[in-house]
């Protein structure tokens, strides 16, 4: 077999780029690890939080996790925080400024960009953020160089005095790949946290004096990275073309076009372009594969270096293999081959469709089977005259079907300004419409606390509802303070929100605990707090169905003889209830009716009870004798 | 399949049905061959419901993660719209095992979409060779619904640069690491898997 043999005693171990980078950061002797969760960053801690040596937290947002790691980088600490692309501009504006103070231990901060948008409110570049704070950064293109370059990061920063970026992607972060890791080397400073005003206290007299010294380092920055062997030139036989590639479409171009050369630039920024000169020199064609934005093509094309980027590749989504190959072709004027090779006999598809599969059915995320946001948007539905400003979480999913109960979202938090927004600019033809901010626990501790404090403070007439489920759901259902577990699972503080939106400024007559599964009392309470000008709170007390906590009761069943086939249990969108048949039926006063006729999935659900309260004829009944395997 | 090139598996289905699993027993199982292994996860969100696949890539050196398309040399599909969906990434010659116990998403359940006719039939008329059995039946009998994981695994034992035994052998360990009490019966599940794609 023609395969590659471990080195003797060397372990192959198979590991994520996101575990990857928090073995690299135990081995560099990393003591401080703090993150938020965000896709596809979050298991980072997850794995880092397994290292006993190291000190792991889930911080409540990607500004404070920055400074944790900024606070123990100064104490004498290796440190690391790790975020998604939107993150870090929350954790911006420590950025910029610690970007002048430099580090001490050393301080990486690892960004997860989602190129493609699985799970993510837009697809921002990273990249752009070494360029604007003048710290370096380093791209791994598979899981191995996701170990040993957040190990070099800290050297790296320490070297250099400076934040550190390791910019990865979703096709970093998860994907598995052969790792061949090392042991752990402790660090620590031995003078431990130095006291120096006129470094650590950024008044503008002195901010005024770090700036000179930070173009400095960025100069001495670009002299490293030309020389650097993380810049280093794959030679390929066909001088035709030769590309510049970094962290994923490194593999991506090879896979493609194995026969042109490549320079791959691990430390992308500062970019060491007199290698680029030298490299453009030996090849007819330079082309830049980057994803997302052009940066490195109009600082190429700002030296002077003609180079073809951006008018050839996309600019949205991953530059893989498949949208490659046929650029590359089109470069060199030859037909691409074809993509995807017809079967081997033609076959004789039924129907009109042009391939297997065309026009299937799209198959979404939905909520979970027994979510208790459900019940709050089976009755936002059933509101009528409202706008209802979202956030993020899974309960932005509100917005689809089947209940279209969500009008806005942004970023983090943003539900509380836009709804004071929405309430303040509102015109006369929406005089009575109600404005409801819909946010969840972790969102609300994120960003969202402010701008409540902003709506009490101004008069907001609006209704807020905090949906804590006491777990961040959408990232996997990490602990957070409403959870009142830390990020081991060990108890530690449960925020008190209705205490809490009380000291935000909100009456405590206008603050209401409900549980989301009890249908009447939920829609009593909104809709009187709805109708009361003033700003309410309607706060839910249970939790999401990923935590361990979660406790499941009996499964229901749908008794056929009862069901009228009226749909309405359909709207509270439970993915455990399913039509088994649809009828139609004129009524006596000779209009048509949709009947569909239900079963529920009773292996599936967890007897929330949420259900049988939108069924009038009661034909959702606990199943009897019930077993759950 | 050739042993100088790569082995591209891709497994789909739908979120919490097992398809991760099944792919990191793949990958486990070709790491322990001493072949460079790739596979891509999700994770988030994709995985509530929606719609989940993961590449497993192996051989003597495995660039880029993600299969290109039409170039699946096996499709392991673990619902039959997933897998009618996923099709056309096999190449010409692959091999689609599908398992027919169907899952309708809520947009069919709301009438907003119909669930196709005849999913695995359509696949065979593009010309593939399917080989299409009831995995969920097979481990509701065998008592436990989470081993059509094991049964979609023993199915495709033979389409693999390995011996079965190897595969059979990964997923023993792993249960026996974790849950000893059910290696018995994953050992059962694996050989129906086998025996239900020698009857296709
Ligand atoms: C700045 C930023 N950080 C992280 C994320 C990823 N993210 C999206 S929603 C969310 C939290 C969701 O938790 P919660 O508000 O409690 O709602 P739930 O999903 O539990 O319903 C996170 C971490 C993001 N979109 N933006």
């Amino acid at each position: 077999m023609n395969a590659v043999n471990p080195l003797p005693g060397a372990e192959r171990r198979f590991m994520s780029g996101n575990e990857a980078v928090a073995r690299g950061a135990w081995e560099a002797g990393c003591r401080v690890a703090a993150a938020y969760p965000g896709t596809p960053s979050t298991e980072i801690l997850e794995y880092a939080s397994q290292y006993p040596e190291i000190y792991s937290e889930w911080s409540i947002n990607e500004k404070v996790s920055l400074e944790v790691a900024i606070g123990a980088s100064l104490a004498g600490s290796r440190a690391l925080c790790a975020m998604k692309h939107v993150g870090l501009n929350v954790a911006s504006d420590a950025l910029m400024t610690q970007t002048l103070v430099g580090a001490d231990g050393g301080l990486v901060i690892a960004v997860a960009d989602d190129v493609g948008l699985s799970s993510s409110q837009n697809e921002q570049d990273s990249r752009f953020w070494g360029r604007f704070a003048h710290v370096p950064i380093l791209e791994p293109s598979d899981a191995q160089e996701a170990y040993e370059m957040t190990k070099f990061a800290f050297t790296l920063s320490e070297k250099f005095s400076t934040p550190v970026i390791l910019r990865m992607t979703t096709r970093i972060c998860h994907v598995k790949g052969v790792v061949t890791p090392g042991t752990r080397t402790e660090f620590e400073l031995p003078e431990g946290f130095r006291k120096d005003v006129g470094r650590l206290v950024m008044t503008p007299a002195n901010a005024r004096h770090r700036i000179p010294r930070m173009f400095e380092r960025e100069e001495r920055m670009r002299q490293y990275s030309e020389e650097s062997d993380l810049n280093t030139v794959r030679e390929g036989s066909d001088r035709r073309i030769g590309f510049i590639a970094s962290g994923p479409t490194y593999m991506h171009v090879q896979e493609a076009s194995p026969q042109f050369s490549v320079l791959k630039l691990g430390l992308s920024y500062p970019v060491p372009i007199e290698r680029i000169r030298a490299f453009a020199a030996g090849v007819d064609q330079l082309v830049v594969v980057e994803e997302v934005e052009p940066i490195l093509e109009t600082e190429i094309k700002a030296a002077g270096i003609p180079v073809v980027g951006k008018e050839l590749l996309p600019r949205v989504g991953e530059l893989a293999p498949d949208v490659l190959r046929p650029a590359i072709a089109r470069l060199l004027g030859e037909e691409p081959e074809p993509q995807t090779p017809p079967p081997a006999a033609p076959p004789a598809i039924p129907d009109t469709q042009a391939q297997p599969g065309a026009g299937l059915f799209p198959r979404p995320p939905t909520m979970c089977v027994a979510c208790p946001h459900l019940g709050i948007y089976y009755c936002l539905s059933k509101i009528r005259k409202t706008s209802i400003s979202g956030d993020i979480g899974c309960y932005t999913l509100g917005a689809g079907h089947p209940w279209n109960a969500l009008d806005t979202t942004i970023c983090m938090g943003a539900s509380m300004g836009v709804a004071l927004g929405l309430d303040k600019g509102r015109v006369e033809a929406d005089r009575d419409k109600k404005i409801i901010a819909v946010i969840g626990d972790s969102t609300f501790m994120h960003m969202g606390m402010q701008g409540l404090l902003d709506i009490t403070y101004n008069r907001g007439n609006l209704t807020v509802l905090l949906l804590d489920n006491r777990a961040v759901g959408m990232t996997g259902g990490q602990y957070n303070p409403a959870s009142g577990r830390d990020i081991h699972g060990a108890d530690s503080l449960r925020i008190d929100f209705p205490k809490l939106c009380e000291a935000l400024g909100v009456k405590p007559e206008r603050i209401h605990e409900v549980n989301p599964y009890e249908l009447p009392n939920l829609f009593k309470v909104l809709r009187q707090e709805t109708a009361i000008e003033d700003t309410s709170v309607v706060i839910t007390n249970q939790p999401c169905v990923l935590v361990d906590f979660y406790k499941g009761q009996p499964a229901y069943g749908v008794d056929d003889e009862k069901c009228t086939g009226c749909g309405n249990c359909l709207d509270a969108g439970c993915p455990a209830i399913a039509v088994t048949r649809r009828e139609t039926v004129v009524k006596p006063n000779g209009k048509e009716k949709e009947l569909a006729f239900v079963r529920i999935d009773s292996q599936a659900c967890t007897g929330c009870d949420l259900c049988p309260k939108t069924c009038a004829p009661d034909a959702i009944v606990p199943l009897q004798g019930f077993t759950r395997q | 399949m050739n042993e100088h090139t790569t082995t591209n598996i891709l497994v789909a289905g739908i979120g919490g049905q097992g398809v991760m699993t099944a792919a990191e027993v793949l990958a486990q199982t070709a790491l322990s061959q001493g072949y460079d292994v790739k596979k891509t996860e999700v994770a988030g969100m994709a995985q509530r419901g929606g719609v989940v696949t993961s590449h497993v890539r192996f051989g003597p050196r495995v660039l880029s993660p993600a299969i290109p398309p039409g170039e699946a040399d096996i499709l392991v599909g673990f619902e039959p719209a997933e897998a009618l969906r996923w099709c056309r990434e096999l190449r010409p010659g692959g091999v689609a095992m599908v398992n027919t116990m169907k899952q309708e998403p809520p947009v069919v359940s709301l009438g907003l979409f119909d669930y196709p006719d005849e999913p695995v039939q359509q696949i065979r008329a593009a010309g593939i060779d399917v080989h299409a059995f009831d995995a969920g039946d097979i481990a509701r009998k065998l008592g436990n619904f989470r081993l059509v994981n094991t049964v979609m695994l023993g199915a495709i034992s033979r389409y693999l640069p390995f011996p079965p035994e190897v595969l059979k052998n990964q997923i023993v360990d792993r249960f026996r690491e974790r849950k000893p009490q059910l290696v018995e019966i994953n050992e059962q599940a694996f050989e129906a898997g086998q025996a239900a794609d020698a009857a296709c």
